[in-house]
């Protein structure tokens, strides 16, 4: 359902793929060009990184992606702003179960620290270069990542003082 | 330590030390410990998570030196109850319970923008009857004005203003009573849904806006005489929990704190939603970036919130006030009781959900803490795969160790509270 924009060459920004989701500019830079093309953007004038936030795509795997874009398991989603063009931008990055690792962006964006640590926290995907890589909103001794799609929801036996199990 | 004034904002940001690099178990020890006589000079200390000024179960670890905080770290998670994990677990129409239960202080913002995040994915968002989305407009508004009302409520008892405490809980007391008789539920409404709301304005909506609306401008004009003017009032907050615009940028902060830098960036007029483009308001900025500037920018705010209602009672449209979409609207409950598939369309919505096609959506709005936004991934099922709400208060509170370093303790909690952070929304 995503409205590809009808054009001979694929759209390209900065090197890596762009596609159109429900009106909004969306690129999918690999994992080795990631901090590359977030340089570029905030060059761009995407001052402002407003969310950083991860998929599981684990039980869902057909998703559209454009040509050259092989669908992993996680995907790291970042939306930037643009304060002086009012413009927003997403970026989706794919990162494969087995080395679940990408670059921390804690250098271009330090507002994003919190939000990689709840990443993190959430999902098991650690970011190379972060300065405080725990956990945020999970207890520190907790085990397991809550938002992972194979993470059931909780059904913790109930034990009442006293009660005869 | 040299002074904030001394070294430059990029090399505040860089500073390692600005958040606490080590584990909890860690600081305890250094805490109780000291390694070296010298180092006994600073120490370490817990505020929270049951301090009365933290707003709910934030809990800050400080270092301090005598009085002077050094660095600072909060500590948050108390309230986490995975409300994006339970997202996942209900349908398009039960989402809404879910999310308005996050922001508590603005419940009728969270729903506003999973609604249209949700309507976005549907590709109806441009058929919403006008009716609806000036309701819409109204609810928001007013729920600005509550949530800023209570803002000054605890400011005004975190500072030792006590009274203005009894007076913003009277005020946001008037709004709450209005919510109630519109959805019947003072707080956690669910009452804007996917395709419209819940139910059209009850007989008598105009009076009682319009009381609310001429109460509240004298009321304005006290609060002005007993704090803006007051010199002890100005004293705790100017130069407080100062903070620049390229801090506040590159720590993505948003709402009257990015405002009080002097950045003019407010989403309902930056990027309309809504009719926010039809309606006439100003975006109030700060100079500072300080404490008071925070409290003025938001005093100010109900002001022209006042402003924009009036405009919608002035241009409130007649019509529906949901969307005639079989797919997402229920059947009129009249109908239910004539016709067997109206029974069999409403048991249908109401048990198995609407089907939402196949995609990802970012939907970005004002709420009176800032950019709240909402990120839903669709299967083409009836339940989100996945929602993500980007809250205001999550990443506000991150830029405290900023706004706090190299102050006092005593304006700890001013600085605290000129955040306004809504900690069932930072934990979620």
């Amino acid at each position: 359902m995503t409205d590809v924009q009808e054009s001979q060459q694929p759209e390209t920004l900065h090197g890596s793929p762009v596609t159109w989701s429900r009106g909004q500019k969306v690129v999918h830079p690999s994992r080795a060009d990631y901090i590359k093309v977030l340089k570029k953007l905030l060059d761009d004038g995407y001052s402002m990184c407003s969310d950083l936030t991860a998929v599981d795509y684990l039980t869902h795997p057909g998703r559209e992606l454009p040509v050259g874009v092989a669908a992993e398991r996680f995907e790291v989603v970042l939306n930037l702003t643009s304060i002086a063009s009012r413009d927003r931008i997403r970026v989706r990055v794919q990162v494969p179960e087995s080395d679940a690792s990408i670059a921390s962006t804690f250098d271009l964006w330090p507002g994003t620290e919190a939000m990689e640590r709840e990443v993190f926290d959430m999902f098991g995907v650690s970011f190379d270069g972060h300065p405080d890589l725990t956990r945020i909103l999970m207890p520190e001794d907790w085990d397991g990542h809550p938002l992972r799609k194979d993470y059931s929801v909780g059904r913790i036996p109930v034990q009442f003082k006293g009660a005869n199990s | 330590m040299r002074s904030r004034s001394e070294i430059g904002a990029r090399e505040l940001l860089r500073e390692v030390g600005a958040v606490l690099r080590m584990s909890e178990a860690e600081a305890a020890k250094l805490g109780q410990v000291p390694a070296d006589p010298d180092e006994d000079q600073t120490m370490i200390i817990n505020m929270g998570p049951q301090h009365p000024s933290t707003h709910g179960v934030l809990r800050l670890m400080l270092e301090l030196q005598g009085e002077t905080v050094l660095r600072c770290k909060p500590i948050i998670g108390y309230l986490h109850t995975g409300m994006e994990k339970t997202g996942e677990e209900l349908t398009f129409l039960q989402g809404g319970t879910n999310v308005t239960r996050m922001d508590y202080l603005s419940p009728l913002n969270n729903e506003l923008v999973f609604s249209m995040a949700v309507e976005k994915l549907l590709g109806i968002e441009n058929d919403i009857p006008e009716r609806a989305v000036w309701m819409r407009m109204l609810l928001s508004e007013l729920n600005r004005m509550s949530s800023h009302l209570l803002f000054l409520a605890t400011n005004g008892m975190d500072i030792g203003a006590v009274s203005m405490m009894l007076y913003g809980w009277r005020e946001r007391e008037e709004v709450l009573r209005f919510f109630q008789k519109v959805t019947g539920l003072r707080m956690n409404h669910n009452f804007i849904r996917p395709g419209g709301l819940a139910a059209d304005l009850p007989p008598g909506w105009r009076d009682d806006v319009l009381s609310i609306l001429e109460t509240l401008p004298p009321r304005l004009a006290e609060y002005d005489i007993l704090m803006t003017d007051q010199p002890i009032w100005r004293e705790r907050l100017q130069g407080v929990g100062v903070i620049t615009a390229d801090e506040a940028l590159a720590l993505g902060t948003s709402g009257p704190i990015l405002r009080s830098t002097g950045v003019a960036w407010d989403l309902r007029r930056d990027q309309p939603y809504l009719r926010y483009e039809d309606v006439e308001f100003d975006v109030i900025v700060g100079t500072y970036g300080d404490a008071f500037d925070r409290y003025a920018i938001r005093l100010n705010e109900i002001r022209e919130s006042i402003r924009i209602v009036y405009q919608i009672l002035d241009r409130m449209p007649l019509g529906d006030y949901r969307i005639q979409n079989k797919k997402v609207t229920p059947p009129p409950r009249a109908r239910i009781d004539e016709s067997m598939e109206a029974l069999i369309h409403h048991f249908k919505i109401f048990t198995e959900g609407f089907k939402v096609p196949e995609g990802e959506v970012y939907v970005g709005i004002e709420s009176p803490r800032g950019e709240i936004g909402c990120y839903i991934v669709s299967d083409g099922g009836p339940k989100p795969y996945r929602i993500h709400m980007r809250a205001p208060s999550f990443v506000n509170i991150q830029a405290l160790p900023h706004m706090m370093r190299g102050g006092l303790v005593a304006d700890a909690v001013a600085v605290i509270s000129s955040v306004d952070p809504v900690l069932g929304e930072v934990d979620r």
